[in-house]
């Protein structure tokens, strides 16, 4: 018989960390590997892979902290990962030598049916029994030596947030490792048994067990939870609640989040100034200016709102709060098909799609997750505002909807409901085509209200944070750099603005800065943006476009307000114009066809409008979305089913404006 | 009877799941079994789901799955 450590690489010990959700498993993992770990994803699934360092015995050993599971039975793909893992089909990863399996004492039975699924494997298991303190306050007593026997694998009571019981579990470990643990005999089924035999068969060994070892004095008496609960899933009161933590949270998203956000795109913005001082004028200078820091720098302003969301979602869900609003919700989002907490993704994709496609996690069906994932940047973003606010301030300004209600508020809203309409549709056809559910399970644990623990709160948070940065980054440089060479080349000669006569003077500042914007605007004239922005020319003439939104709409794919700075220089009106410069707003008014007539009329505006709601004009989304989903198919797919909803919305709207009698 | 049709607040144990399919069989898994008991906690504000509580623990189903849910008072 095979030792079970023979797999091992150069001595080292591979040991698996396995629990139910909310049983303590990444408290105690944080603390068994302090900031020793790495993430990353299990090799073409979406599940997240994390790892660290341990000592076990005075040998260095690698924790894989496996999902949070109920079963290792696969249906879902955190069970099916799980199963992999523990039976060493995962590339890379040796089966493990030891499992250390973390039980909440306070909820034994139900959390004991993974360890009897584990027992079955015959890998050395050792039980992490949690949450004692709350089991003792309880008035339970266990009997640690009698249900070790019981149960056949040695059991430590550790309190991991105060660091009790960790040494133990260590020595535990040690000690298990290289054994064949015998299956206990009430959990040997005959290879044809039916999966209910089994079930009953487990739960018939572990009522054994806890019978056995445990002296309840009452299940029920200090049901906390509940009385709490009596007030936060009331169902006016619990409503109202909900309402306020999302107002509080989308608040702090929305406007407090911006004061970071000012400052780090100040910051970028003094940055790349500095840069370019110290640069030679050229090409260079422009590539890491106007490219790199530029594009980086938009996309690195989002951090705040990445890492307060985060912060929030972790206290909830550490909380056990986030439970509840799936559950106050899933009536209303089961009606167009989605989960309960598909809601919270949603509602901060209004601040910005990316935290919302990250807080996508949340959601444990991965079909449902996707689905989320691939709805959620129809919610209209704050990157979309400045678009909005340009053509109506361009267009709709001062004009009134039956006399008193301002066209402008009227039009905002209506992209806003467009944007909610269209992800409700995309979604409930998605669930009935390309992601069917079998059936829609919603079986969900309400688990108990604790006291979020920060040191796991502030981990996650800066976990995320730092994937942002490392995995989006790298994508999003590579597509800066792309853009601004879009915009770059090929390479305009040196042009002067001709003052009156045609005499060249670039003596006076004011020249100078005049001859600049020509430059530029020339440049992205010839540049190969410019050149795309003709040769998409004929598809976009059925929404009213003309070439140089064309540009516009290149360029705005690495952010939607790009768009903005992007018409300021194609109109030759300076970079640093704004959606409320005049300037801006008058060339928009006069620009002129090749035939004279307007380019822009409330039409094309609006049209403009209605592309933006749906159109994929972001690349950090498109670089999340391949992060989260890990697939480029799926980010693909994403981009091209929004441009073809935009295209077929903006078609409708000007077409149907023009057969109303629009111009 | 079915689970979905106890009141609010009583209790009753569990005859059987119907149906064999990967609700039924996640379900038995969180504890659903035969002979445990169950009691209906409350129903969201909405009607569905409704929260149930077996073993310690609180666990929210849908109504859909109450349904497959043999209970005897």
């Amino acid at each position: 018989m095979k030792s079970a450590n023979v797999a091992t690489n150069n001595g080292e010990l591979t040991i698996a960390l396995a629990g139910n959700p909310n049983a303590g498993k990444t408290t105690l993992f944080n603390e068994l590997t302090g900031l020793r770990q790495k993430v990353a994803n299990y090799p073409g699934v979406t599940v997240e892979r994390k790892e660290g360092n341990w000592t076990v015995g005075g040998k260095q050993a690698r924790l894989i902290d496996l999902p949070g599971l109920y079963s290792v039975d696969a249906t879902s793909i955190d069970e099916q990962i799980a199963r992999d893992v523990l039976t060493g089909r995962v590339d890379g990863l040796p089966r493990p030598d030891a499992i250390v399996a973390v039980v909440d004492a306070t909820n034994l039975e139900r959390n004991l049916y993974l360890v009897t699924q584990l027992l079955e494997l015959r890998i050395p298991t050792v039980v992490a029994l949690t949450m004692i303190d709350e089991f003792e306050r309880q008035k339970h007593e266990i009997d640690a030596k009698r249900f070790s026997k019981l149960l056949s694998a040695p059991a430590v009571a550790v309190t991991a947030s105060k660091g009790r019981g960790i040494e133990e579990l260590s020595a535990e470990v040690a000690k298990a490792v290289g054994g064949m643990p015998e299956i206990p005999p009430a959990l040997r089924f005959e290879e044809d048994a039916t999966n209910n035999s089994r079930i009953f068969g487990r739960y018939h060994f572990i009522s054994d067990v806890v019978q056995g070892s445990v002296r309840h004095k009452d299940l029920e008496a200090h049901n906390l939870s509940e009385k709490v609960d009596k007030v936060l899933t009331h169902r006016i009161f619990g409503l109202l609640i909900l309402a306020s933590v999302l107002l509080v949270v989308f608040q702090t998203i929305f406007s407090w989040a911006n004061i970071p956000m000012d400052l780090l795109e100040q910051g970028f913005g003094a940055f790349g100034d500095t840069v370019r001082g110290v640069m030679p004028d050229g090409i260079l200078a422009d590539l890491v200016v106007d490219g790199m820091i530029a594009g980086v720098g938009g996309v690195l302003v989002f951090l705040p709102q990445i890492l307060l969301l985060f912060l929030f979602i972790s206290l909830l869900e550490d909380s056990g709060y986030m439970a509840r609003a799936a559950f106050l919700l899933d009536k209303l989002m089961s009606r167009v098909g989605l989960h309960g907490k598909t809601f919270l993704p949603l509602v901060s994709s209004f601040a910005c799609a990316i935290p919302g496609i990250m807080a996508a996690r949340t959601i444990e069906n991965p079909k449902d997750r996707l689905v989320t994932i691939l709805i959620a940047p129809f919610m209209s973003c704050s990157a979309r505002l400045p678009v909005y606010t340009l053509m109506i301030a361009t267009f709709f300004a001062g004009q009134t909807v039956l006399g008193f209600v301002s066209l402008g508020a009227v039009l905002m809203l209506a992209m806003y409901t467009l944007g909610i309409a269209a992800a409700i549709i995309v979604g409930f056809v998605l669930k009935k085509t390309v992601l069917r559910t079998s059936s829609a399970p919603f079986v969900m644990e309400l688990p108990p209200y604790r006291l979020p623990n920060l040191r796991n709160v502030f981990q996650n948070m800066f976990l995320r944070a730092w994937l942002f940065i490392k995995r989006a980054g790298t994508v999003i440089l590579s597509i800066s750099i792309v853009l601004w060479a879009l915009t770059a080349f090929p390479r305009t000669g040196p042009t002067y603005v001709h003052l009156g006569n045609g005499a060249v003077n670039p003596a006076t500042a004011e020249v100078a800065a005049a001859n600049e914007e020509f430059r530029k605007s020339e440049q992205i004239k010839h540049s190969f943006a410019g050149q795309l922005g003709h040769a998409i020319e004929p598809m976009i003439r059925p929404l009213g476009f003309d070439w140089k939104i064309g540009v516009g709409l290149i360029a705005s794919f690495a952010a939607r307000e790009v768009l903005v700075s992007t018409l300021s220089i194609i109109y030759n009106v300076g970079k640093d114009a704004d959606e409320e410069s005049d300037n801006l707003l008058t060339a928009i008014r006069e620009a002129k066809r090749d035939d004279g007539g307007k380019v822009w009329t409330p039409l094309t505006a609006l049209t403009l409008m209605v592309f933006f709601v749906f159109a994929m004009q972001c690349m950090s989304t498109v670089a999340v979305v391949r992060r989260e989903t890990n697939s480029w198919i799926w980010a693909g797919f994403m981009v091209v089913y929004m441009t073809v909803v935009a295209y077929v919305a903006a078609f409708v709207t000007y077409q149907g404006g023009r057969l109303l009698g629009f111009e | 009877m079915l689970l979905s049709e106890l009141e609010i607040g009583s209790q009753a144990k569990v005859v059987r799941v119907t149906g064999d399919d990967a609700v039924s069989k996640r379900l038995m898994e969180m504890g659903v079994v035969p002979g445990v008991v169950v009691r209906v906690v409350k129903t969201a504000p909405f009607g569905d789901p409704i929260q149930i509580r077996l073993r310690g623990y609180s666990l929210a189903i849908r109504r859909n799955e109450a349904d497959t849910i043999e209970v005897i008072a």
